[in-house]
């Protein structure tokens, strides 16, 4: 293991992402969905900077910046959606957010 | 223009980084207290951070630190304050359906896994090392290049989100 390639870091991209996965499928709470989010948001990335090392090029890169900014955007929109919420509903359950059920 | 160092002590650093991103991942998916995630989960936006250094991508991990680490967490430590119910530490931390998602989860490390162990050779080695001296005034002029719409359509997506925050969390509209 004295040489690390792209794959290792793939790898612990693997990880991050499946992570992210496993905190959006079970946890009730909704601010740490959203954390999750943003861990695969950051797995992404890490692919991405990872390839762009490899081809040696900056497109990766670029495109990391770009989904920095797209997660930002989501996560302050999404913040704001869950105080409006919780403003009318005192809950920040997943499973109690249920208002448009049939 | 100097030349840079060579790498020094790559695998330890690898190594302890990558361990601190797994282990801070594990931590923000299992906390009871959601600011212990967030905390734990600025630890692994850092050690993502320091990933990318070791990439040669200092100005990608200027903008993790400034604006993720920085902005985003920030902004969730700030809503987790607004929201801090007592209740929600003494209730049930996990969905009833969760063996279902840990098994799909699961199920996509394996694929994950099959893809990499199939095709380990097919990435090449990494070409030549780009000049960390004049990444930043090169992503510069990528971005104000082949970028310059996604760009701009990026900065009014900023907008938008900036008003539909503002506006979903106002009292009265």
């Amino acid at each position: 293991m004295a040489e690390i390639t792209t794959l290792h870091y793939l790898v612990v991209a693997a990880a991050l992402f499946v992570l992210g996965v496993i905190g959006v499928l079970t946890r009730r709470n909704v601010v740490i969905v959203l954390m999750s989010i943003e861990l695969i948001l950051n797995a992404v990335n890490l692919n991405l900077v990872a390839f762009s090392r490899m081809w040696g090029n900056l497109h990766g890169q670029v495109f990391s910046i770009f989904i920095v900014v797209d997660a930002a955007a989501e996560a302050a929109v999404g913040l704001g959606i869950l105080i409006a919420f919780f403003r009318n509903k005192e809950t920040i359950n997943v499973d109690e957010i249920d208002l448009l059920k049939w | 223009m100097t030349p840079g160092m060579a790498p020094v002590a790559t695998p330890f650093f690898f190594y302890l980084l990558s361990g601190l991103a797994v282990i801070g991942g594990v931590l923000v998916i299992t906390r009871r207290n959601a600011v212990h995630s967030a905390l734990a989960l600025i630890v692994t936006l850092l050690a993502v951070s320091g990933l990318y250094l070791m990439l040669y991508a200092p100005f990608v991990a200027g903008v993790q630190i400034i604006v993720y680490a920085g902005g985003i967490m920030v902004l969730f430590l700030f809503v987790i304050m607004l929201v801090n119910l007592e209740r929600t530490v003494k209730e049930r931390q996990f969905n009833r359906i969760w063996p279902i998602g840990v098994v799909a989860a699961v199920a996509l490390l394996g694929l994950f896994v099959s893809v990499y162990v199939k095709g380990k050779n097919l990435f090449p080695e990494p070409r030549l090392p780009l000049a960390e001296a004049n990444n930043t005034q090169e992503i510069g002029v990528m971005l104000y290049g082949n970028y310059m719409f996604a760009f701009e359509i990026a900065s009014l997506l900023l907008l938008v989100a900036i008003l539909g925050a503002v506006i979903m969390a106002k009292k009265r509209i």
